[in-house]
């Protein structure tokens, strides 16, 4: 188990590296960081100075090396647009992004298992049906496009729920919580679901085609044989079999809820860190955007040695082979 | 003979297994028409627009906010309602969905040329060349494509001035959905170049002493585009979606070009002050869309499929 953790974390070592590179790039090449700074009147010995201070006049290799120095300690300089420190900036936003994309992950599990085993059980019922059709609707249908209609029904038409905001969050510590207050809560509705929806089509469609293959399988006769109950057979052997892709899938999809927490954060207005690398991007506001892309690989990286860790708790076959997995 | 060639090309597509299983799946039928019957009116749209929304001569302020025909209000000369510059929403939906599917379609391309090149490449070079490609494809693949698009999207904002940005921002945001989506091409052409390489009239062309690049291009890539023509139909939807959300997000398609993303950004800004249709139309056009390109996606690839036949 250790050496396999340890070789997955020497494998992530150079998509770090890569990503960090990129963002470095960004901030050597990509814009001038000095003329900003200065703004419009400087004396050339001003600027010398700056660059010196920046440190811009050493070796590409040496800049490399004090940047990623920096980024270890999660020093990233200070916004060109909002002129404070863009560790401070994201870390008070991470907050709200977290909180947001796990209920959606949460949302779309809770609800996306249960429908896809129910279709999958029952293939031809009218209820499956609706289900089916409702998902790939769900599919088509853009994140931003079904934030509106609910902002449209909800706030709008039935006016019972915010439709932009937080509510009122409450600190423990530097982390704000939106889940402690009614306000909050109510506030979290229309964005968690808007985010969760695609993932939960996503995970329905995927759990509903590995039941219909496991029920196939030899050992589903077996057990029916057998005389287990059909509540044994369906949750005991079906469901446990079909949870190795399921959760490859939804770590997978813990990336793209994050990513796409930037539309849903766009569209409610939702303070977290998705609108603000948005409002980056608009801005080329290049510090913000690195340290954003450093952070969601870093999370990534993480998302995905926990999935593999979690493959090992859920599938005993593999558990056996532990050695030629991890020397991948 | 020459005469005859036409007639005998459509006797091959009616008699074709494709054809067969196209007929025979309603919702398959009417996603084609439905798509066919977008596709045209966008590319006519210039000329069978009722008005035209970007010739500030024929605006009036006066129209603006006119609701839907069959609300009170409405006005049969505006079907689907203005915007608040007095706009009629069918004919700007006409024009977005033109700058909508002209994205769509110029970023599956690019990344579909350029997938099928490195996967070539990876395939038949293999060793190290194969290896790097395959590493840097592994990489990119660790982020949501959207994620890739938005960030190439803000580094090119970045880099140029801002009004040369503005003048090629369709390029770039084509150039942003295509980069992000090659790795998907690349991998599926590298798996079939490994498994055609190996194969007689691989060798044959080797031994006669043709070039590499012309053995790729002439000899293994018609025998790959299969599974190809698939992905590209797949992610034509995919492609249009990433063009709607950065234009909706406002870092996508010049004001000046407004595609269906833009139209619903700039309702959406109405959609409190009670005038939902500047939004909710080419919200539904563009979800019909890639509905219907989606189903016929999905049945392409089905139907290709020879273990579902």
């Amino acid at each position: 188990m250790f050496a396999f953790i340890v070789s997955r974390l020497l494998q992530a070592i150079p998509v770090m590296l890569t990503v960090s590179l990129i963002s470095f790039a960004m901030f050597a090449y990509v814009g001038d960081p000095v003329t900003i700074m200065l703004g419009q009147d400087y004396t050339e010995a001003q600027r010398e100075a700056l660059v010196r201070e920046l440190g811009l006049d050493q070796p590409f290799f040496i800049q490399f090396i004090e940047f990623l120095h920096n980024a270890v300690q999660f020093e990233f300089g200070l916004s060109y647009r909002l002129a404070r420190p863009v560790s401070d900036l994201i870390l008070e936003r991470m907050p709200a992004t977290l909180e947001l994309s796990f209920t959606a992950a949460f949302l779309a599990l809770a609800i996306g298992v249960p429908m896809g085993v129910y279709t999958g059980l029952y293939r031809d019922s009218w209820l499956s049906r609706f289900f089916l059709t409702i998902s790939l609707i769900g599919v088509s249908l853009p994140t931003f496009l079904i934030g509106i209609l609910l902002i449209l029904v909800f706030a709008v038409i039935l006016g019972v729920l915010p439709s932009f905001g937080r509510g009122e969050t409450v600190a423990i510590g530097w982390w704000t919580t939106g889940f402690l207050t009614v306000s909050g809560l109510r506030a979290l509705i229309l964005p968690s679901i808007t985010l969760g929806l695609f993932q939960m089509t996503l995970i329905m469609r995927l759990v509903r085609s590995e039941m219909l293959e496991v029920l196939r399988t030899d050992y589903i006769k077996f057990a029916r044989a057998r005389g287990l109950s059909n509540r044994a057979v369906h949750f005991g052997h079906a469901l446990k079999n079909t949870l190795v892709p399921v959760i490859t899938i939804t770590g997978l999809q813990l990336g793209a809820i994050i990513a796409f927490a930037i539309v849903t954060e766009t569209v409610f207005q939702w303070p977290g860190m998705g609108l603000l690398f948005i409002q980056a991007v608009a801005n080329a506001d290049i510090p913000i955007m690195a340290a954003y892309l450093l952070l969601i690989a870093l999370l990534f990286v993480i998302i995905n040695l926990i999935v593999d860790l979690l493959y090992y708790a859920v599938d005993p076959r593999l558990r056996g082979g532990l050695r030629a997995a991890g020397g991948r | 003979m020459a005469a005859f060639a036409p007639a005998r090309g459509l006797s091959r597509v009616f008699d074709s297994d494709l054809w067969w299983s196209f007929t025979r799946s309603p919702v398959v039928v009417v996603s084609a028409v439905v798509a066919l019957t977008m596709i045209l009116s966008a590319l006519l749209a210039p000329w069978i627009a009722p008005h035209d929304p970007f010739n500030l001569a024929t605006l009036d302020l006066l129209d603006a906010f006119t609701p839907p025909v069959w609300l009170e209000e409405g006005n049969w000369r505006f079907l689907l309602g203005t915007d608040d510059q007095g706009r009629d929403v069918l004919s700007t939906i006409m024009h977005g969905a033109r700058i909508s599917l002209f994205v769509g379609f110029a970023s599956v391309l690019f990344s579909m040329t350029l997938g099928i090149s490195l996967g070539l490449i990876a395939g038949y070079l293999g060793g190290t060349t194969d290896a790097v490609l395959m590493r840097i494809a592994d990489i990119q693949l660790t982020f949501p494509s959207i994620l890739v698009a938005l960030l190439i999207d803000g580094l090119v904002r970045a880099m140029l001035p801002r009004e040369l940005h503005d003048q090629i921002a369709l390029w770039v945001v084509i150039f942003a959905i295509g980069i992000s989506n090659w790795v998907q091409f690349a991998r599926t052409v590298r798996g079939s170049t490994l498994v055609e390489k190996n194969k007689e009239y691989v060798m044959a062309a080797r031994v006669i002493g043709l070039s590499p690049v012309r053995i790729m291009v002439s000899h293994v890539l018609p025998n790959v585009m299969g599974p190809v023509l698939v992905i590209a139909t797949l992610n034509l939807g995919f492609a249009i979606l990433a063009e709607a959300t950065l234009s909706f997000l406002g870092v996508g398609v010049p004001p000046t070009q407004p595609s269906l993303g833009t139209l619903i950004r700039i309702g959406n800004d109405f959609l409190f002050s009670g005038e939902w249709w500047i939004t909710l139309f080419p919200g539904i056009t563009l979800a019909v869309m890639v509905l219907s390109v989606n189903l016929l996606g999905d049945w392409l690839r089905d139907a290709l499929n020879p273990k579902l036949r």
